[in-house]
């Protein structure tokens, strides 16, 4: 069975709950996705679906990537991504689309995307240190501080927590509730943040 | 219009009555208990008006006994709000009338529209 979908993160806004509780939640634009080849167990070795996702001009893509969906007669797409299947529950063949009609108001979520890039960060926003007095007389206002001992062991042990790259990772949350569902607009409310900008791609998949 | 915009048109209500910063009004709450709802009124003056779109709330001041001032601040879409009833109208040249807080008695009094 299908159970994963590709989207694009729109935006986060707030919507009330019938019992009037307001649920912070995240637009996202789901699908539709659509099948460019089927890979099976016989002649892959797994199952799974490659789908194109979010349409762009024929101008856009390359001639390899052009030629890949003018066989199948689909206009080109900005992502080519992979759905892992377990096992099909129908046939599928390059054309079909999939869309957010594989989810319903109370499913559970995964939602893996890139989080925001922040760049060459501090250990206060990186690791959540403490900063030092920033008047008075000192002079440590967001230094690491000490990293180690003296003589013994002269060296800094690893993994210690230092300024670095911060962000741009790939990021899963865990179990995001699905909230409301507005088919005529492929928009999924998912409750609680996710991660990556607005306009970023997000996969998400039924636990 | 953007998707985010027409998405919360829908949880809008459109039959608001208007009111403004230094009105009394009484706010009625539905109060949902084990297996039935209730209706409970809080009445008091506006003090403040926030926030737009689906994010919009007020602020209702009332002074309850012994005189101790008891603020509630209600998401003016929200589901729960059943009607809001204007009192009366009150004259006041501030958006945010958070002055009232360090008076009692006669001095919190606002003006009314006669």
């Amino acid at each position: 069975m299908v159970d994963a979908i590709y989207g694009k993160k729109v935006g986060c806004t707030q919507v009330f709950r019938e019992n009037g509780d307001a649920v912070y939640v995240t637009v996202v634009e789901a699908g539709p996705c659509v099948v460019v080849q089927v890979k099976d167990k016989d002649k892959d070795g797994y199952n799974s679906l490659q789908v194109g996702f979010d349409s762009i001009s024929e101008r856009k893509v390359n001639k390899p990537a052009g030629g890949v969906f003018s066989k199948n007669n689909i206009t080109p797409k900005r992502y080519l991504k992979e759905i892992r299947v377990e096992s099909f529950d129908r046939e599928y063949k390059p054309g079909d689309s999939i869309d957010i009609s594989i989810f319903k108001p109370g499913d559970k979520l995964k939602i893996t995307g890139s989080s925001r890039g922040r760049g060459f960060s501090g250990v206060i926003k990186r690791h959540n240190f403490h900063r030092g007095k920033m008047s008075h007389g000192s002079h440590s206002h967001r230094i690491p501080g000490s990293v180690g001992m003296c003589a013994t062991p002269s060296r800094i042990f690893k993994g210690k927590k230092m300024p670095g790259r911060l962000g741009g990772k790939k990021v899963t949350i865990p179990a995001a509730e699905v909230v409301d569902i507005i088919k005529d607009e492929n928009l999924v409310l998912v409750k609680g943040s996710v991660p990556g900008s607005k306009g970023s791609m997000v996969y998400l998949r039924k636990i | 219009m953007n998707k985010i915009d027409k998405l919360e048109n829908k949880y809008l209500k459109e039959d608001i009555t208007g009111f403004k910063p230094g009105d009394r009004v009484r706010v009625s709450i539905k109060i949902s208990e084990e297996n039935k709802d209730r209706i409970q009124a809080f009445e008091g003056r506006v003090i403040k008006k926030q926030g737009s779109g689906i994010n919009k709330t007020f602020t209702v001041r009332k002074i309850s006994f012994n005189n101790i001032g008891v603020e509630r601040t209600f998401l003016l879409h929200s589901p729960v709000i059943q009607s809001i009833e204007r009192i009366d109208e009150g004259i006041v040249r501030r958006a945010k009338l958070y002055y009232l807080r360090g008076m009692v008695g006669k001095k919190a009094k606002v003006k009314i529209k006669k």
